[in-house]
């Protein structure tokens, strides 16, 4: 029972250690803000004659 | 990955050959950063040039020595620098074209210069015809064109040379790195040399009389849009391969560092039309190929934001942090050769997205020939790209000049990099602003006889003016900084630090060292997207424009 | 050569949100007819003046064409000809223009007309003034020392 658990900390740890979820955020973030630029600039461009 | 060849100090004499082009780009620094304080105060309404100089003037002279001298110099000395030192220090021989390639690059700079100044050339830098700038002017242009190729040569050869002494090795990244910008140049000079060459000089000797209008913007263009990725490479080859040294962390993929050079080998050159979606004479199913291509060359940018956070992430990981961002916290936010680097990466963001909204061809109509245009290039190379270049010389100048970043200077430097945030979030913000309301560029100070909207765009001109002011502050800072670290920081060794792939088991596909492959490619996209618009502007061709000189 | 699931998912959205721009536009400019301004007409730049319509500059009334006006420039360093039109609010214009000298940029500011002006080029755009008001035109593009004095004025009116 310890063992067990024992060994799914490290497992936990390790999974943590190289995990790339902050990097995931941060580019969708980034995607987020091009997207918001490009339609808040087409919205001007549609609402122009 | 382990490389015989790579030394741990860059030699002397090659060390020279880099510090004369530092030289250059620094003094045009000074030189170009006057001037654009001038253009802020002058478009602020609240001052007048003295002694009857033009503003146009003032602003060719701004735009000649940033956009192509301090850019194409410190990119040149950088290259030949990182070049030597992953593999191996130049022969006599590849010194030597160096040194050609830089006093013909010099001696260009300097006729080009003379003529700006006697009034002979106040075309700006893009001098499109038929505004016609005296010859000398064409002459000196080209004379910086081909010094860079010469001075490129010596990078081609040493990689040549590399490459022969390993056979079957992956090159040095940073080597393939300045090889891949080095080629991209060339293939894109070839468009303006042209059009100086055999358009605008005879022509500005008097030879033939007129020009065809069409055709020379569009060979401008082929070369003006990958001139900014030869902006951009440099700053992306120490955010690959610089920066995660410097934080102690990994390169986090290198095949995927070389994947996205060469994406930007192929897809920079065929989309010169993106600056000419507003012009007559080319059809607009072209100009939208064109449109789709410079998509295209948005994806190696995407594959570098993900890398740069990837590395950050890492390296806060390995070092114990825990949380969706809990890694910023863990980055040598006190190292200015990390620090100012960083914040031009951040700067980069609203730079792209202003880039794709600038490339979306009918969208191009609300932005078009607007400040706004020169709020987005004011981000990305005056800001991503600069302050890269800042960072690269507080560790690479005293590394070639024996000496150390002391601490206090790099507190300077990062000093520096705040204000020139601060300045540029000022100017460029109400540029972008400004342009969006219809507010042109390359401009003086108009009232437009009073019309309302064009009273609209001076409150924006005067937060230009307290940006562009901030930013000179931070000019002199970098001035001041420079001469430290070249003359009078004290003697020791600083470390050129270049990083290490977290894969090192995996070796770069050999593939990408197939230069028949990639540039073949290029040379077919190039073809696709040009031939037929091409023969349509000669064909189709109105009666040639004779010369104007009108300022 | 590998790749991270999580570059894979961010390429995937990356790349996806480009197609969609890509198509929007490329919608928005084949099918409905916004492309940008690409008139392949030519002109004798020396000959702009006895060339129609650029002999009468101005708004003129049309019959039987997709559009109501049409609406004549003439640039020259460093102004417009016409200096001030008006046009009634709601018609449908067809604005055409070219330069006797060197390149001008031609902006209706705080609109989409944007056109590049080159000498021997004639350029157009088609559009519904459907706001009234004064609009500032201004030359977009370095044409010599007078460059920030050219402008030109539409009035929209009821």
């Amino acid at each position: 029972m310890a063992k067990t658990e024992l060994s799914r900390k490290t497992k936990t740890e390790i999974e943590d250690s190289s995990s790339l979820k902050g990097t995931l955020a941060s580019v969708f973030l980034l995607g987020f803000f091009l997207i918001i630029t490009w339609v808040g600039v087409y919205s001007l461009f549609i609402s122009r004659f | 990955m382990f490389n015989p060849s790579a030394k741990l100090k860059v030699d002397r004499r090659d060390g020279k050959l880099a510090m004369a082009h530092f030289f250059v780009a620094f003094t045009a620094l000074a030189i170009g950063g006057l001037a654009g304080l001038l253009q802020t105060l002058v478009r602020s309404g609240k001052f007048e040039l003295p002694a009857g100089i033009g503003y146009y003037q003032i602003l060719t002279v701004h735009g000649v020595v940033l956009g192509l001298v301090l850019t194409t110099f410190f990119i040149m000395g950088f290259q030949i620098a990182a070049t030597s030192k992953t593999s191996g220090t130049l022969t006599n021989k590849q010194r030597i074209a160096g040194w050609t390639g830089f006093w013909l690059m010099t001696a260009g700079t300097v006729l080009a210069a003379v003529m700006i100044l006697l009034n002979e050339a106040t075309v700006l830098y893009t001098f499109y015809a038929p505004l016609q700038a005296h010859a000398l002017y064409y002459i000196g242009l080209t004379l910086v064109i081909v010094g860079s190729w010469i001075d490129g040569a010596a990078i081609i050869m040493k990689y040549a040379e590399w490459r022969r002494k390993n056979p079957g090795q992956p090159s040095p990244l940073l080597t393939f790195m300045s090889l891949v910008n080095t080629m991209m140049w060339i293939v894109a000079t070839i468009g303006v040399a042209s059009t100086v060459l055999f358009q605008l000089l005879p022509w500005s000797l008097g030879f033939v009389e007129t020009v065809n209008i069409g055709v020379s913007r569009t060979l401008f263009w082929y070369f003006g849009h990958p001139l900014v990725y030869f902006w951009l490479l440099p700053a992306y080859m120490a955010w690959y391969v610089v920066i995660p040294k410097v934080i102690g962390g990994k390169i986090f993929s290198d095949s995927l560092a070389r994947m996205s050079f060469i994406l930007f080998l192929l897809f920079s050159i065929p989309v010169g039309f993106h600056h000419q979606l507003m012009e007559p004479g080319i059809d607009p199913a072209w100009k939208f190929l064109q449109v789709i291509l410079t998509f295209l060359v948005v994806i190696p940018s995407l594959m570098t934001a993900f890398s740069l956070f990837a590395t950050f992430e890492s390296f806060g990981r390995s070092k114990g942090a825990t949380g969706l961002f809990g890694w910023v916290k863990k980055l040598p936010w006190g190292d200015a050769r990390f620090t100012v680097p960083f914040i031009g990466m951040v700067a980069f963001i609203p730079a792209g997205a202003g880039g794709i909204v600038n490339a979306s061809h009918q969208m191009n109509q609300v932005v078009h020939n607007t400040i706004w245009v020169t709020g987005h290039f004011h981000l990305t190379v005056a800001t991503s790209v600069v302050l890269t270049f800042f960072g690269v010389s507080y560790w690479l100048i005293p590394h070639l000049t024996g000496r150390i970043l002391t601490k206090a200077m790099n507190k300077l430097g990062i000093i520096q990099a705040v204000i020139w945030a601060i300045g540029m979030t000022f100017m460029s913000g109400a540029m972008h602003a400004a342009g969006l309301l219809g507010a042109p560029r390359r401009s003086s100070y108009s009232e437009y006889g009073g019309a309302a909207q064009a009273a609209e765009w001076i409150p924006y001109q005067v937060a230009q003016a307290i940006g562009g002011t901030i930013l000179f502050i931070g000019i002199i800072l970098m001035l001041y900084i420079f001469i430290n670290l070249a003359f009078f920081a004290p003697k020791g060794e600083q470390e050129f630090p270049v990083g290490e792939a977290a894969d090192e088991a995996e070796k770069a596909p050999m593939v990408f060292e197939n230069w028949k492959l990639w540039l073949g490619i290029t040379v077919v996209l190039i073809l696709f997207a040009y031939t037929i618009p091409f023969i349509d502007l000669i064909q189709n061709a109105p009666p040639g424009a004779k010369g104007y000189k009108l300022w | 050569m590998h790749m991270h699931k999580f570059e894979k998912a961010w390429l995937t959205f990356g790349i996806g949100s480009l197609l969609v721009f890509l198509t929007v536009l490329g919608v928005s400019a084949f099918y409905l007819g916004n492309q940008p301004p690409s008139c392949l007409a030519t002109i004798d730049p020396e000959k702009v003046d006895t060339t129609a319509p650029f002999n009468e500059p101005g708004l003129k009334k049309v019959e039987g064409k997709d559009w109501d006006y049409e609406l004549v420039y003439v640039a020259s360093a460093f102004s417009y000809s016409p200096a001030e039109v008006e046009v009634p609010y709601g018609a449908k214009v067809k604005i055409i223009a070219t330069t006797k000298d060197v390149v001008h940029g031609f902006e209706v500011a705080g609109s989409n007309i944007n056109m590049m002006l080159e000498p021997g080029y004639i350029s157009e755009h088609v559009t519904t003034f459907d706001k009234t008001g004064e609009y500032l035109i201004v030359c977009n593009e370095y044409c010599g020392v007078g460059h920030h004095m050219m402008s030109s004025k539409i009035k929209v009116v009821e």
